[in-house]
């Protein structure tokens, strides 16, 4: 009887045919992907991606070289170099980071006393060379001033959970 | 204006001269189709998967297969050190001539094949399964593990499901009492073949599916187990020859469907009948898109799976109803008077 009963129904061919039915729902559904270059998904304020060295508003540079970020770096991918200015403020000489042993885990964000060193919204900085991903401090500062707007924006939004 | 028609129809130059301008007429909208049955089905494939497919070249990359076509030509032909170089290089032009040559029969519409001749139905079925020429010359000249193991398992499929389909055929035959192609459309005037012979017409759908190596039954190829069967030496245009020629074959296949079951040019109901080759055409896209949706459906079928299928089921149930069909025929005397 058995038998007999998985033949008809293989002959039936139900469950193909419900299978079939299936797959041709699927094909009228919405689209699970975006179009990326053109489209993004949604980042949370805390997504940690390119890194940036901020500025107060009047211009000034942010980080005072306490080097904590340099200290905390589990991939020691952080040099720092320090010496008094002229007007007696602590600065940064050198402040470079190795993009190819960042692992981006966002210890530098967080030891920082005074927000200098973040990581913005930006995850699209990959390069054809790799001398390229070597950043020093021009190419943070000139980051912090590009995406300013976008990391003020997060930290704002991320501060009541701080 | 006379004397064209009469260099046309009267001189024997003009009538090679038609041949091949009604051969180009027939094979480059094929080839178009060819390209553009490729985009179908990574569309259609990417709808089902919920993705979105090529949409980049061109509008809704429209443009895509021309891309494609040109990656292909520019590519370097590579022969492998231990092929036999003739062979290797014959066997895609083989099955890409056999994959056109077929068309020369195919009605479009009423009066519209190249050559219109009686025995039709076998020089389709004759052409396909020189198929399988292509198919072994390439696995063999390749000298390749994985080639000839494509290849082997290509013949076995091939000539099993050859058989079911000959069945399928000859139950269609006995209905039209004709071997020509055109006639057997005009036989589904008044009702489509798919109606009374329903379990022919799956049959020989699935046995299309497994005789052109689609999914289900793309064993020949198993890209996930022996890489990509009976090609995988083949690169630039010699790839490119097997694979027009497997997509020609597709649309090959789905035009028999539709004159063997679908009623050819005519519409349902007969309606507009001045639209012959757009509902052909019609007819033959809803069969290659059920060839997209099945791949996108079902897994591949195991080898013994493949065998028990086509001899053990196929087989005997359209042999059974090809006698239950001629045993009606006879017994309420519609048979065809030929």
């Amino acid at each position: 009887m058995g038998f007999l009963d998985r033949t008809v129904r293989s002959m039936f061919l139900g469950e193909i045919v419900s299978g079939m039915a299936l797959t041709l729902r699927y094909f009228f559904k919405p689209k699970a992907t975006i179009n990326y270059p053109y489209e993004k998904g949604p980042i949370s304020p805390r997504f940690k991606g390119e890194h940036a060295l901020r500025r107060y508003p009047n211009g000034e540079e942010r980080c005072i070289a306490c080097k904590l970020c340099e200290a905390v770096c589990p991939a020691q991918a952080i040099t720092i170099e320090a010496e008094p200015r002229d007007d007696g403020s602590r600065r940064t000489t050198r402040y470079d980071i190795d993009m190819t042993k960042c692992i981006y885990c966002g210890l530098c964000e967080e030891a920082c006393p005074v927000d200098a060193i973040v990581e913005g919204p930006n995850f699209e900085f990959a390069a054809e060379t790799r001398e390229e991903l070597m950043y020093n401090k021009d190419k943070l500062l000139a980051n912090g001033d590009r995406w300013e707007a976008e990391i003020a924006k997060r930290l704002e939004l991320d501060a009541p959970y701080r | 204006m006379d004397f064209i028609i009469d260099f046309f129809l009267h001189n024997p130059l003009g009538q090679l001269l038609l041949i091949v301008l009604e051969a180009l007429a027939l094979l480059v909208p094929l080839l178009i189709g060819v390209a553009y049955l490729t985009y179908a089905e990574r569309k259609v494939l990417a709808a089902i998967q919920l993705r979105k497919g090529p949409n980049v070249v061109g509008p809704f990359g429209l443009f895509q297969p021309f891309a494609d076509a040109i990656k292909m030509v520019t590519k370097e032909t590579i022969i492998p050190a231990g092929a036999n170089r003739y062979l290797f290089l014959l066997a895609p032009m083989l099955t890409f001539m056999l994959a056109m040559i077929a068309w020369a029969v195919i009605p479009v519409n009423d009066g519209w094949a190249i050559a219109n001749i009686n025995v039709g139905v076998l020089y389709l079925f004759a052409i396909s399964s020189l198929g399988v020429y292509g198919i072994i010359i390439a696995g063999w000249a390749s000298n390749s593990k994985y080639a000839f193991l494509g290849a082997l398992r290509s013949a076995a499929q091939m000539v099993s499901y050859e058989v079911s389909m000959g069945f399928v055929i000859v139950t269609v035959l006995i209905c039209v009492g004709s071997l020509n192609l055109t006639d057997i459309v005009r036989a589904q005037e008044k009702i489509w073949f798919a109606i009374p012979l329903f379990p022919m017409f799956i049959i020989f759908f699935i046995s299309a599916l497994a005789e052109t190596n689609r999914s289900p039954f793309d064993l020949p190829e198993g890209e996930s187990e022996i890489v990509a069967g009976f090609f995988v030496e083949y690169s630039s245009m010699s790839f490119g020859l097997f694979f027009l020629g497997e997509y020609a074959n597709m649309i090959l296949m789905s035009a028999m469907t539709t004159i063997l079951f679908l009623g050819g040019w005519y519409g349902p109901f007969n309606i507009l009948p001045v639209l012959g080759p757009l509902w052909f055409l019609l007819k033959v896209g809803i069969c290659l898109f059920v060839f997209l949706w099945v791949r996108a459906t079902f897994p591949r079928y195991r080898y013994d799976q493949l065998m028990r299928l086509g001899w053990k089921v196929f087989l005997p149930f359209s042999l059974v109803w090809l006698v239950i069909t001629a045993g009606a025929l006879m017994a309420f005397g519609w048979l065809p008077h030929a």
